[in-house]
């Protein structure tokens, strides 16, 4: 499999376009058919692989953080009669298990991104559905504030994949049908079941869609509603964008080193040693959260055999603590961008299908935002004693708990990650947040409940071998389980729901063969053959 | 690796102990610990001094050294085999790997619980032994007693270094456990059954050592094999000092049987009691006894936990490497008899590797057959009729395929009543224990020695019956 890159720039997509007509954009999905990822498929009627969502990524972290004047998003096709059939069949049907639950994974992020930039940025996205929109198509339209369909007496909406495919619509389809749209759930039963859809009124009846449009009227309509949405955001006035340069990214086989991260790449012991660095210039949460950003994401798409993650950081955790003040009490447009990316970006890694390991040493800067790195990680050991090269040193870890930490970063269930490892605990809450801004030492972690083990030098290179040689021993697939079911406590959230159910259904339903058997329904799909089920209700 | 051991250094060793600042740290806190165990658990006689060999090599030639020592002031220390460098390991799934000088992550949990089994059962046995001192028949058994006890506490020494040196915390958790768990407690009991039974005289100690402690011979065997090199090191050098403990056990029973042959002829009676001599048959119902529970210590015939640990590398069969097999023993099959509710015994056919508890309970049995041998050829000697005899394996068990059967010493599956009615002729009864507790009269007199024993043949490293092998 070839190396997957997230690099993408407007100026060289191959299958969006994006306009920008203040206070409104026009994201145009344009596909290119000769344009996949992997060779062996043609994306035909718009439909998408991950290559195709890695530009629709692209576009929607640009227009957050380039174009704070864009106060609207248009996400339509560019096509003649077609809005998006979905994610593409034959690349599903020819992709092994782990490409397909990690493109999932993906685009379900990038959706919830959607979301998240309607919610939080005043950025609206309203899907103008201009054709035939089925499966993923839908479910991109289904992650927008409105959706406008086209009223052509032949354009529908909808999610064949159980009728058509023999699998479930997986991105956020189902869930946000009805916890969303709020469609009762015996249309909801009858819509999903149909191959062809519903179109017109019935569309708008069972709020599947929030408008018709006569097709002679669509462009203007659709422009008037996004105006509409426009006005009702709270993006500032007159503010300038900035420009997500291109990363500095160095590889070789074992390495990827970024200005602020770098990951040491052991495959022998299936382990990345993920270090995090503290700022040394303006910027550095940005920065640093970009380059996070993009580590999970080739980490997860290229190194699938490297199950465990360390994470450890280096620098000054007052730099830390000064740094993120500056954007938590900063009110403007760009420090709450700065804000929202790095929540989704520890959002990736709470959904990461890989064992997360923090190591909490003297040097290091576990402190407010970067302490949230820890805690998102299922385990964390911090080391009570000096330096393990340096046994005179008086240096010795600390821990800073800040504002940051209470609630800034919520997790998709919607808690805090310290509410989520205390949950029900508010006395406990209650006294972490009196011990705020000091440096905890590795005693005191461990009495607040903020680390899980904190071994002296003695025994701390002992202990770490075999945490992560015992790791590395047990099933991957035990593990994703288990550590998915430990990290998400308490209230369930749509996005919780996707994750959590649908995706786990729905990776369930990808290894049975009657979707992925020879014989299966995503496999015969296209070849003219009706599929044979196993008829066992399982 | 130095085969010379630092007796310079707090606790003596041949491991470089004094590079490793960590070990060190963590087995000098041990230590104290150790000692209040040894005072509180220890023997309960107090001497002078004991005529003690002390290892001072572990080579092949000259380890040891004899000197008279107070028990408390003995240097235990941790001594393990050579290395050798090119060792790999024999069995199992990494077999021709090279042997890890590390825990790998993988089995810590499982190499932990072995050691932890092992490590248990010598201080349980110092404990049982506890009080036999005050009965001792001469000071040359008062002496080897005291030695079987301090080795014992050196293998607990042995087995605590491996929990100290490679399982970090845990590890040093479980090395206090050791100590804080005791023979026979209500509340902390040893972890296994056999060690939590009174050793209550004389005649028991020599069937302990005998068959007991050849249990703990086979056991470390099977563990000299593992994967996990220093553990094998270590076991390596243990099955040295546990030949010993074997030795006591076989001229033990040797010099008892020998003592009684000598009254039935004098006084041409087989009911020797009462001219202060222990009776054949009751020598056959303690045999019996201390055979059957440590026939138990081999756990269950089938054992998936043991196939578990052989096709990782942790545990091989005795003498694996002598063995002319795949050492894997998926293919090959073997034959397990079971008792059946309707008195009948079958056969079934099993994969070779669900049964290593059966084939290293086969070694053992062989081997234990071998000192019945020798005591039956006194008594042949001697003109007397009786044989000792090894019982069936199924009888009195409480431990595997047989547990739940009664079955007779010749192999016969009888319903309980049956079973009931005939125990007394199996194994030892209340008088029983009580006539060999009223043989039991300390003779601490250099040179002499008690009615119901034989004198030994040659004294300790060449030193006459008569040595004062144990200051009082």
């Amino acid at each position: 499999m070839t190396t997957v890159s997230f690099d993408r720039h407007p100026d060289s997509y191959r299958h969006w376009r994006l306009r920008i007509e203040p206070p409104l954009a026009w994201l145009e999905m344009d596909v290119d058919e000769q344009g996949g990822l992997v060779p062996g498929y043609e994306l035909k009627l718009n439909s998408y692989d991950l290559g195709v969502d890695i530009e629709l990524y692209d576009a929607v972290q640009r227009l957050r953080f380039e174009h704070p004047e864009v106060r609207a998003v248009i996400l339509t096709s560019a096509k003649d009669k077609v809005f998006c059939a979905g994610a593409n069949i034959r690349m599903l049907a020819g992709s092994p298990h782990e490409w397909k639950v990690n493109f999932c994974k993906f685009t379900n992020e990038t959706r919830n991104g959607i979301e998240d930039a309607t919610e939080n940025s005043g950025q609206i996205y309203l899907a103008a559905v201009n054709g035939s929109c089925a499966g993923g198509g839908y479910e991109i339209a289904l992650a927008c504030e409105k959706i406008l369909l086209v009223d052509d007496n032949s354009s529908t909406v909808a999610l064949p994949e159980v009728p058509l495919l023999g699998v479930l619509p997986g991105t956020g389809g189902l869930t946000r049908v009805t916890d969303k749209r709020r469609v009762r759930k015996d249309r909801a039963d009858v819509f999903v079941t149909r191959p062809d859809g519903v179109k017109g009124r019935t569309a708008v009846d069972w709020r599947l869609v929030d408008e018709l449009v006569p097709r002679q009227e669509f462009r203007a309509v659709v422009e008037q509603r996004a105006r509409e949405l426009a006005a009702r955001s709270n993006r500032p006035e007159n503010a300038q964008g900035i420009v997500l340069e291109p990363l500095q990214r160095t590889e070789d086989d074992d390495r990827i080193a970024y200005p602020n991260t770098t990951a040491e790449l052991d495959r022998a012991a299936g382990v990345v040693t993920i270090t995090v660095r503290g700022p040394r210039a303006d910027g550095w949460l940005l920065a640093m959260t970009r380059e996070l950003d993009d580590l999970i994401l080739r980490l997860r798409t290229n190194e699938p055999e490297l199950g465990t993650w360390v994470f450890r950081t280096e620098g000054d955790p007052d730099a830390v603590l000064a740094a993120e003040r500056e954007v938590l009490t900063g009110s403007d447009w760009l420090s709450n961008e700065v804000l929202h990316y790095y929540k989704r970006t520890l959002k990736r890694l709470d959904v990461t299908s890989r064992s997360l390991i923090a190591l909490i040493e003297p040097g290091g800067c576990f402190a407010g935002v970067l302490l949230e790195l820890a805690l998102a990680c299922d385990r964390q050991y911090m080391l009570d004693g000096p330096p393990i090269d340096d046994e005179d040193s008086d240096e010795r870890a600390a821990i800073v708990l800040s504002d940051a930490n209470f609630g800034a970063f919520p997790m998709g269930n919607g808690l805090s990650r310290l509410e989520s490892r205390f949950y029900g605990e508010h006395d406990h809450l209650d006294w972490l947040k009196r011990e705020r801004d000091r440096r905890l030492s590795a005693g005191e972690a461990v009495e607040l409940g903020l680390v899980t083990e904190a071994p002296d030098d003695i025994d701390w290179e002992d202990e770490i071998r075999i945490v992560l040689e015992g790791r590395a021993a047990l099933s991957p697939d035990a593990l994703t389980g288990m550590e998915a079911n430990h990290r998400f406590v308490g209230p369930e959230t749509i996005e919780t729901k996707i994750f959590g159910r649908l995706t786990a259904w729905q990776n369930w339903i990808f290894t049975r063969p009657n979707a992925s058997g020879p014989e299966g329904a995503l496999r015969r799909y296209g070849t003219g053959q009706k599929a044979s089920f196993d008829r066992k209700r399982v | 690796m130095p085969t010379r051991i630092d007796y310079d250094a707090k606790i003596p060793n041949n491991v470089e102990l004094s590079d490793n600042r960590r070990l060190q740290r963590a087995l000098e806190g041990w230590q104290p610990k150790f000692m209040h165990w040894w005072a509180e658990m220890g023997p309960a006689l107090e001497t002078q001094g004991v005529y003690l060999r002390t290892a001072v090599s572990v080579g092949r030639d000259g380890w040891a050294h004899f000197d008279h020592v107070v028990p408390q002031d003995y240097r235990w220390g941790i001594f393990l085999s050579e290395r050798d460098p090119d060792r790999r390991i024999a069995f199992g799934e990494h077999r021709g790997e090279p042997a890890w000088q590390q825990v790998p992550g993988e089995y810590r949990a499982d190499l932990q619980r072995l050691i932890v089994i092992q490590g248990d059962t010598e201080p349980a046995s110092v404990e049982q032994q506890k009080l036999l001192g005050l009965t001792a028949p001469s000071l040359y058994d008062l002496r080897n007693l005291f030695q079987v006890n301090v080795e014992e506490g050196r293998h607990l020494w042995a087995m605590v270094y491996l929990l100290h040196a490679y399982f970090g915390k845990e590890g040093r958790e479980e090395a206090e456990a050791l100590l804080h768990r005791n023979s026979g407690s209500p509340d902390t009991p040893r972890i296994l059954g056999a060690f939590n039974e009174e050793t209550a005289d004389w005649l028991a100690f020599y069937m302990f050592t005998y068959f007991t402690d050849r249990d703990g011979k086979y056991q470390l065997g099977t563990l000299k094999e593992s994967a996990f090199d220093p553990l094998s090191r270590t076991c390596e050098f243990m099955l040295k000092e546990e030949a010993h403990h074997m030795f006591v056990g076989t001229t033990g029973v040797d010099r008892v049987v020998t003592r009684s042959a000598e009254l039935i002829r004098e006084h041409d009676t087989m009911d020797i009691a009462a001219h202060g001599g222990i009776p054949l048959d009751i020598i056959q119902r303690y045999l019996n006894f201390h055979y059957t529970v440590s026939l138990d210590l081999f756990g269950s015939e089938t054992s998936t936990n043991a196939a578990n640990y052989y096709t990782a590398g942790l545990k091989g069969r005795w003498m694996e490497t002598r063995r002319k097999d795949d050492h894997q023993l998926t293919e090959d099959a073997a034959l397990l008899e079971k008792p059946q509710d309707d008195g009948t015994w079958t056969a079934e056919e099993m994969q070779k590797i669900l049964l290593l508890n059966l084939d290293l309970r086969g070694e053992y049995i062989a081997d234990c057959s071998s000192g019945v041998k020798r005591w039956n050829k006194i008594l042949a000697d001697a003109g007397i009729d009786f044989r000792f005899r090894l019982p069936h394996p199924g009888f009195n068990r409480k431990v595997g395929i047989n547990s739940g059967h009664h079955i007779t010493p010749d192999g016969t599956i009888v319903d309980e009543a049956t079973w009931e009615r005939s125990r007394k002729h199996w194994l030892p009864t209340d008088e029983d224990l009580a006539f060999v507790r009223s043989l039991m009269h300390p003779v601490y007199e250099r040179g002499k020695i008690a009615s119901w024993v034989a004198p030994p043949r040659q004294g300790i490293n060449g030193k006459p019956f008569d040595y004062e092998y144990v200051y009082l």
